[in-house]
């Protein structure tokens, strides 16, 4: 798994052309026409992602955008009605995790290494948050990948996160097979 | 069941997220104890099974600000600034606990540790450290 592969993070021209390309044989499984629903597929499979009512709204550039729908069982603060910090986190390490599987050559479980989160304001009580999520850089054992939480625009966030994932073995292996 | 214990018991019940996560809260001291039951919707990834990280996490940054609300002897919850998550173990499909320590209260701003941990207090699954905006009461 050459850097060069993944070079369309930085530039989404090369990623469009790759795909144009290679239809057959998508390099990323980021890639294709049904990414979405495959995406919306591993949204399901995660019980606490579904407890949360977690969506894929799309993919954009290589980015990963999701909703966390407003729900009064989510709030953690009684007092405004402010959707609970444990909700952003949630979503937003889920969406950085699928984030780094749509950068692999072929899926595999990622684990959350660390990740940070930058509150700048609370959400608005009764609007839904939504996110995206980038992975800038993927290695053979880890995912880099940042993300923004926002109601209308991501120039004014909620809150900013970086995140890294350790790409588990299967995927190692795969890895390093197609290198050799 | 002490005033600090049925206070913070009482603030809890009225958080809705808490009550969602199945939340309890236990107290020694001024030291405040608060544990995640198992339950089937708070499993990340089925196939481990393992738990998901952001229920982990959630879990220690409602310890940190109920810690922190203990230490600065406040009715209301503290904001988080900023929090970063170190995910040490896979969470086991039992229950999780958590312990906060405040390590300093400024005038505004508080630094906080906390540690989740399942069958081992000593081999804990998650860490946190974080940040958090002190409430005006």
């Amino acid at each position: 798994m050459t850097d060069r592969q993944f070079s369309w993070f930085r530039d989404p021209s090369i990623m469009i052309a790759n795909s144009q390309m290679s239809q057959d044989h998508p390099a990323h499984y980021g890639e294709g026409d049904d990414v979405v629903e495959r995406i919306r597929t591993m949204m399901r499979f995660t019980p606490h992602g579904r407890a949360l009512g977690l969506e894929v709204v799309g993919m954009d550039n290589g980015k990963v955008r999701g909703r966390a729908p407003y729900k009064p069982e989510m709030v953690g603060d009684p007092e405004t009605g402010v959707i609970a910090g444990g909700v952003i986190t949630t979503f937003l390490d889920q969406l950085c995790g699928m984030a780094a599987v749509l950068a692999m050559r072929e899926p595999s479980v990622v684990a959350t290494i660390d990740l940070r989160i930058d509150y700048m304001r609370p959400a608005e009580p009764g609007n839904d948050v939504l996110a995206e999520a980038l992975c800038y850089k993927i290695g053979r054992n880890v995912a880099f990948v940042r993300a923004v939480a926002f109601e209308q625009s991501d120039e004014n966030p909620i809150a900013h996160a970086t995140a890294t994932f350790a790409v588990n073995a299967p995927a190692r292996r795969r890895a390093s097979a197609a290198h050799e | 069941m002490n005033d600090v214990q049925q206070r913070v018991a009482g603030a809890l019940a009225r958080i809705p997220y808490a009550t969602f996560l199945g939340l309890r809260a236990e107290i020694k001291g001024d030291e405040l104890t608060l544990t995640m039951p198992f339950g089937e919707h708070l499993i990340g990834n089925p196939m481990l099974p393992a738990l998901h990280g952001g229920a982990v996490g959630a879990l220690m940054e409602l310890t940190a600000l109920t810690q922190l609300a203990i230490a600065s002897k406040s009715e209301k919850l503290p904001k988080t600034i900023d929090v970063g998550f170190d995910y040490l173990r896979s969470g086991r499909p039992k229950d999780t606990f958590a312990r906060a320590r405040v390590v300093k209260v400024g005038k505004r701003i508080a630094n906080v540790q906390a540690e989740a941990w399942q069958s081992e207090r000593g081999a804990p699954i998650a860490i946190l450290h974080g940040h958090f905006l002190l409430a005006d009461d």
